[in-house]
Formats: C-alpha cells, sequence, structure tokens
C-alpha cells in the first residue's frame, strides 16, 4: 500500500475532508483516493483543496520584502510550517468491499482520523472499468464549477489507461448521455478534456 | 464480417404501415448506408427481413445544431457521433424468416406485426438474402445482384409468365437490355415461347448499345430456338439477318377495330372511325379497306356515301388515314401466306419468334401490325385453351407477347379497344400474357397497370410516372425514394408476383456464361458477347 498522505478531520456520507500530513502536500484535483473504514475500502475523488492558517482567527501575513525568495520566507520563519496547513475534500463516488468495487455510496461515512491512501495506477483502473461513478460527480454540488471536477476526474483516471483516449471518448460518450440535453455543460467538459 | 460487425444499431419506433425507425451506434457510419440495402431485425420472437428506405440525422439537443462543433476537431466528433448526434435508418420491415427448421422449410411470409423496442438491427447476411431471393435452380434465372453484395436475386420465372409484367424505365436506362436478358432467361429455362414485336429490331440477331457497340440478339445464342420474322426484307438483307418468315400482311386482314385503334395516331375524327364500320357491314370485314382504296370519287362514290349516311367530310378525313396505311409497303392486296399460322406453327414448336419492324419504326406501322397478329393469335389461344379444357388435355404452351412504346396500346383511352388490354386483364386464363416495355407508364390505363405481375422499372425520374409503378404497392412512399435514387445505368427496382419482396438489383452484366454454352456449345464466345451487351 502506498504512502499515507492525510487523515480525516470532518466526514459525511458524501464527503469528508482531511489535513495533508505535510503542508502542501496535496493530491492532485481529481484524483482518486482511498481510506479504510472497518472492511470497507472508501473510494473518493479529491474536488476541493486549501492551504491556511491552523487559527482560524489569525490570518497569515505577508514577510517576504527582504526576503529575496519564497523558500528563504520559510527557512528564516521554520514555524510557519507548523502554524499553517493544507486540506483537501474528497467526495465519496463508492467502496470496495471483498475485493469487488461498488460505484455507489458506501452504508457508512469515513471515520474521523483515518488515514487517506492515493490509489494506486492498478485499482484507478479498476475503478474506471465502471463509468456509473459519473451520476454522483454530475449530480453532486460542490465548490468548483462541474464542468472543471468531471474534466479533472476523467483526466486523472486516463492516466491509468494504455489507451487515455479511447477511455477519454468513452468516457465522454457516457457523459454526453447522462447530460442530455445540456450542451453547453457538455461542450464545456469536452473542451477540458481533450488530449 | 461477423455478427458484431454487421450490427447497425436498435429500432427505436416504428409501425407496420410507415416502417421502422433505426437509431444507429456510434461506430455504424451514416454514409456508409445506403437506401436499397437489406438489414435483418433481431426481434424476439421472429427475425424480420427488411430495406432500408431513408436515412436521415438526428441530434439529442438543438443547441449543437445551433453552436455546431469545430468538424476538424476529432474529439468532439468521436465523442459526439452516436451519442449527441447519431444517425437513423428509415427501414420498411417485408418479410419474416422463420427460426424454427418448421419455418425455415415454409420459407419466407410476408410481414404482418413489427419487432419490439430496441431489438437490434443488422446487415442482411448473406445466407439471409439467399433464403429470401432463393438460388438459381430450375425455373429460376438469375437476373442481377443485391447493391453491394454477391448473393444472386433470382425471378421465380414460372411465376412470372402467369402475369403480364413490365419493363419500365427512362430511355437509355437499360430497358432494352433488361427485357433481352429476361428473354434470354425465359428461352434458357423453357418457361414459355415469346413473340416479340421488336420495333428497333435490336432483339433478334443483333442490336447496338449506347457506345455503339454491337451487341447480340437472341437468335446467334439459340440459333435452333429463335426465329426471325421481318416485314421489312430489304433492311433484313443490308443488316445481313438472315430471317426465316418475311410478313406481308393482306388488306383483308385489316379490320374496323384495327383502324378505331390507330384512331390518335391517324388522325382521325370519331365519325370517320364509325364510318369505316359501317363501310364495313356493306362490303364485309374483308373487301371494305380495298372497296375504299379503290373509290374514285365522283357520281358514285357520292351515291355511296349518301346512301351509307356519311359526310363528305368524314370520307376525307377517312380516306387520308387509309392512304398512309396503304403507303405502308408490307401491306399488300392479298398475302399468299397467312402471317398468324406461320407464327403459331414456330411458336407450337416451342420455337420463339422476333418480329423485325426493320425501317417502319413508325408507331402506326408498329401498332396496326402488332394488334393485328396479336388479336388473332390470342383468338386461336383461347380456342385452344377452351378447348384443352373441355377434352382434358394439355393446355398450349404459355405465350409471352413483348411489346414497346406500351403506353400507345395501353392508355386509358384505346385500351379498352385492343387486344392488349384485354390479355393484360384477362391474364393468364387463355396462356398469353404480355411483356410490357415502357418509358411512360403514367400513359398506361391504371387498371391495366393493377393487373402487372412483376415489375421491373429502371430509373425513373417523372413524379407521375413514379406514382403510376407504384401505385398499390405496399410502402409505396419509401419505395419513391429508391426508386428516383437507382444509378441510370444497370440498376433496376422489381417487385411484384415473381419476387418475394420489392428488391433493388445490380443487373448482371456477365456471368453464367457456361450455361448458355449449353445451349450454344460456344461458350467462349458467348462469354464474350455477354461481356460486350452492356
Amino acid at each position: 500500500m502506498s504512502e499515507k498522505i492525510g487523515e480525516i478531520i470532518d466526514a459525511c456520507t458524501t464527503a469528508f475532508t482531511a489535513q495533508s500530513y505535510e503542508l502542501y502536500q496535496l493530491p492532485p484535483l481529481g484524483s482518486l483516493v482511498k481510506t479504510q473504514c472497518g472492511d470497507l475500502d472508501l473510494l473518493g475523488v479529491v474536488y476541493y483543496a486549501t492551504t491556511g492558517s491552523i487559527d482560524p482567527g489569525r490570518k497569515p501575513i505577508a514577510r517576504g520584502k527582504d526576503e529575496p525568495t519564497e523558500e528563504a520566507i520559510y527557512h528564516s520563519s521554520p514555524q510557519l510550517m507548523k502554524l499553517l496547513r493544507s486540506e483537501f475534500s474528497v467526495l465519496v463516488t463508492g467502496y470496495k468491499q471483498h475485493g469487488i468495487v461498488y460505484q455507489f455510496l458506501p452504508p457508512v461515512p469515513a471515520r474521523i482520523h483515518g488515514f487517506v491512501y492515493v490509489c494506486s495506477r492498478e485499482e484507478a483502473l479498476e475503478f474506471s472499468r465502471s463509468l456509473t461513478f459519473l451520476d454522483i460527480l454530475i449530480n453532486t454540488r460542490v465548490e468548483i464549477p462541474l464542468s472543471e471536477l468531471v474534466s479533472a476526474c476523467l483526466r486523472q483516471l486516463s492516466l491509468a489507461h494504455d489507451d487515455p483516449r479511447s477511455f477519454l471518448v468513452t468516457a465522454a460518450k457516457e457523459l454526453v448521455n447522462l447530460l442530455g440535453g445540456q450542451y453547453q455543460q457538455i461542450k464545456a467538459i469536452l473542451e477540458r478534456l481533450q488530449p | 464480417m461477423n455478427d458484431e460487425t454487421r450490427r447497425l444499431g436498435v429500432v427505436i419506433s416504428g409501425s407496420l404501415l410507415k416502417g421502422i425507425d433505426v437509431r444507429l451506434d456510434g461506430n455504424a457510419a451514416v454514409e456508409d448506408m445506403a437506401v436499397g440495402r437489406y438489414v435483418t431485425i433481431e426481434g424476439q420472437k421472429r427475425r424480420f427481413f427488411g430495406m432500408i428506405t431513408d436515412v436521415s440525422l438526428g441530434v439529442t439537443d438543438d443547441q449543437l445544431l445551433l453552436m455546431p462543433p469545430d468538424p476538424n476537431n476529432q474529439f468532439f466528433s468521436d465523442v459526439l457521433r452516436g451519442t449527441g448526434m447519431y444517425g437513423m435508418l428509415h427501414v420498411l420491415p417485408m418479410l419474416t424468416l422463420g427460426s424454427t427448421a418448421d419455418e425455415i422449410i415454409e420459407g419466407p411470409k410476408p410481414v404482418k406485426t413489427i419487432p419490439s423496442h430496441f431489438s437490434v438491427v443488422k446487415t442482411a447476411s448473406q445466407q439471409d438474402v439467399e433464403m429470401v431471393f432463393g438460388k438459381e435452380e430450375e425455373g429460376r434465372f438469375y437476373i442481377g445482384t443485391p447493391l453491394d453484395m454477391e448473393t444472386k436475386v433470382c425471378l421465380n420465372l414460372e411465376e412470372f409468365v402467369k402475369r403480364s409484367n413490365g419493363i419500365f424505365g427512362k430511355s437509355g436506362t437499360g430497358k432494352t437490355f433488361l427485357t433481352r436478358l429476361l428473354l434470354i432467361g425465359m428461352l434458357q429455362k423453357g418457361t414459355s415461347v415469346s413473340l416479340v414485336f421488336d420495333m428497333h429490331s435490336e432483339y433478334g440477331w443483333e442490336g447496338r448499345s449506347e457506345k455503339n457497340v454491337k451487341v447480340k440478339g437472341l437468335k446467334p445464342f439459340f440459333p435452333s430456338k429463335v426465329a426471325i420474322f421481318t416485314l421489312d426484307e430489304e433492311s433484313s438483307k443490308w443488316r445481313k439477318v438472315s430471317t426465316d418468315f418475311a410478313v406481308k400482311i393482306g388488306y383483308d386482314e385489316i379490320e374496323p377495330e384495327d383502324i378505331a385503334l390507330l384512331r390518335q395516331t391517324l388522325n382521325l375524327t370519331e365519325a370517320s372511325v364509325q364510318a369505316a364500320y359501317q363501310f364495313a357491314r356493306r362490303f364485309g370485314d374483308k373487301r371494305w379497306l380495298e372497296e375504299i382504296l379503290n373509290l374514285e370519287g365522283g357520281e358514285n362514290t357520292a351515291t355511296l356515301l349518301d346512301q351509307l349516311n356519311i359526310h363528305e367530310g368524314t370520307y376525307r378525313n377517312l380516306r387520308r388515314g387509309l392512304e398512309v396505311i396503304r403507303r405502308l409497303p408490307f401491306l399488300v392486296p392479298h398475302a399468299e401466306d397467312n402471317p398468324v399460322q406461320k407464327i403459331l406453327e414456330y411458336l407450337d414448336k416451342g420455337i420463339n419468334v422476333v418480329l423485325e419492324f426493320g425501317r417502319f419504326k413508325d408507331i402506326a406501322a408498329y401498332m396496326l401490325v402488332a394488334n393485328l397478329l396479336t388479336r388473332r393469335i390470342y383468338t386461336q389461344y383461347r380456342e385452344r385453351t377452351e378447348k384443352a379444357l373441355g377434352e382434358d388435355r394439355a393446355l398450349p404452351h404459355p405465350l409471352v407477347i413483348t411489346i414497346e412504346e406500351a403506353h400507345k396500346f395501353l392508355n386509358p383511352e384505346v385500351s379498352g379497344q385492343t387486344i392488349f388490354g384485354t390479355i393484360a386483364r384477362e391474364m393468364r386464363k387463355y396462356n398469353v400474357t404480355l411483356l410490357v416495355i415502357d418509358q411512360r407508364p403514367s400513359g398506361i390505363d391504371e387498371e391495366v397497370m393493377s393487373q402487372i405481375g412483376t415489375k421491373i422499372t429502371c430509373l425513373l425520374d417523372n413524379e407521375k410516372d413514379v406514382e403510376s409503378v407504384l401505385a398499390g404497392v405496399s410502402g409505396k412512399n419509401e419505395l419513391k425514394g429508391v426508386l428516383a435514387r437507382l444509378e441510370s445505368k444497370q440498376q433496376a427496382l422489381i417487385f411484384g408476383h415473381a419476387v418475394p419482396m420489392p428488391v433493388v438489383v445490380k443487373v448482371r452484366e456477365y456471368g453464367s456464361a457456361e450455361s448458355y454454352g449449353e445451349f450454344t456449345k460456344r461458350t467462349e464466345s458467348v462469354k464474350k458477347d455477354i461481356e460486350t451487351l452492356w
């Protein structure tokens, strides 16, 4: 199993938020991550990430006026690494139980302090054999535009395939069917998907 | 082609009357479809056999039409093909093919229902087409192949000759060639004897193709089975055609009915036709024409006209018309040989007769001779058939009479009077049927048209002609589209009695030369001849 990258700090049935162990150590937008929850492996797509102060009352201030580079700021104020944190939010798109992948919501939400891992190429491949999860993606309201989320997710998944283009065409066809008459939406996604 | 690659799409809607709409799969390209092509539809309980009659485009969202994607963007078109934009086929189901052993033996049946939603539609396989149109075997004549297929479409010649048939098409679309082919077929299969009224002298010995290449007629293929009669010995000699008989027709054989038929052609008035009947009553059917032509004018004539109550102007009109006929060199006051008997003699022996008209290509001569001879032959046939029925003997050999410019004989005004109208209507009762060849089918009487068993039509583009050829056929509107899109050469739509469903064929060009060779023992030269037929 790959190394854990974060720990869940907020969870509900449809999504969870995790804090990265290292500042800026964030999985890419749209990538597939997983977390264990009893005998279930919850699978989800990263849809949002933030970096900010650990204390909501204290906003970071600009410090680099006299520093030559960005790195130098962190070098001269090492405490910053501890005062700031990166978080990412994940949309739950399915789970795996007894070796079978299900692309619908799991019976229970993720647990707080559950470890989060980035899925391997094989896992992404296994997950993207079915495209049922697209329905969850296009029917959930999140902070970023739908076209961005869907296209980012498909681009990430396509990396696991030997022929990314044919995967993208197949997935995009499924999207066109799902989105029916919403040509504007389809067009926006297709423009972001073009290999 | 395997099962998967033959798949075209699924049925999405339709009705038995209007046909079925099929949505094409993403990987079936619209541009590969063609009207007239065959498909099979895998219903839940039975398989359907149908023909593509229209191809169209559809989109799921009208926005797509307002803002079309960049045509050069391959990714967009790959994704949208079969999803946002798709092709549609309109299919006319024609037959059901059985799936159980019993049903397969019974053969295809006309459709009475339609396949259910989302039944899979596939390109028809060779076996399916063969199952429908049969194999070339006894009584079946291979006429061509369906579009883009190697399978043979065979006419059931036994059924074919039982009804009157028609070959239609614009000038230069291959009617003559098709006729020649069918005559060869009938000869080869021996299902009937033919009498061909050969207006342009192109069926007997040789004709000329559009490219002015000589093409052989029937006699060179079947010397012992074809006799060439001629009306114009001189022309035959110039063309170096050996003829079997020179036809002369006596005035005594022309009856007022023959003149009535020529009323329009000779520009006669109704009154002058009536006058001809009056003369015939006065002088008898055998002598009336000669008597009129011998009238010299003056007192005697005036008295005669007075007695018969015929107006001077009417007489002049009739006389002028009859003078046109008199100028035909094959008409003599009295013919020694009876051409009708001679023709019947040959036909009885199973020898086909081609009557060449030589230089006498004008329609008056053609109509006069064709009508006159046919009427007498038909009478003889009728007598024989009735006798045979009474005495329980074998019926006379089926006779097929081929006429060109058929609308002149069968137009609504004269079809009631000509013998051809009668034959077309009474059909097979007396074993005489017609093979009509025409470029203006709209000119033919509707009633006659409706009795034509098998219609073979090349390209027609006049709305009226198309309408009249397709009158009464199920799926007429769909077939219209097919008919109007035939290529101008070598393609024909066949429908009616001798084929189980309408079929577009690429008419055979050459091929079973060996089979002709069996008759002629000259396979090689025959093969070459057939190659040049077009």
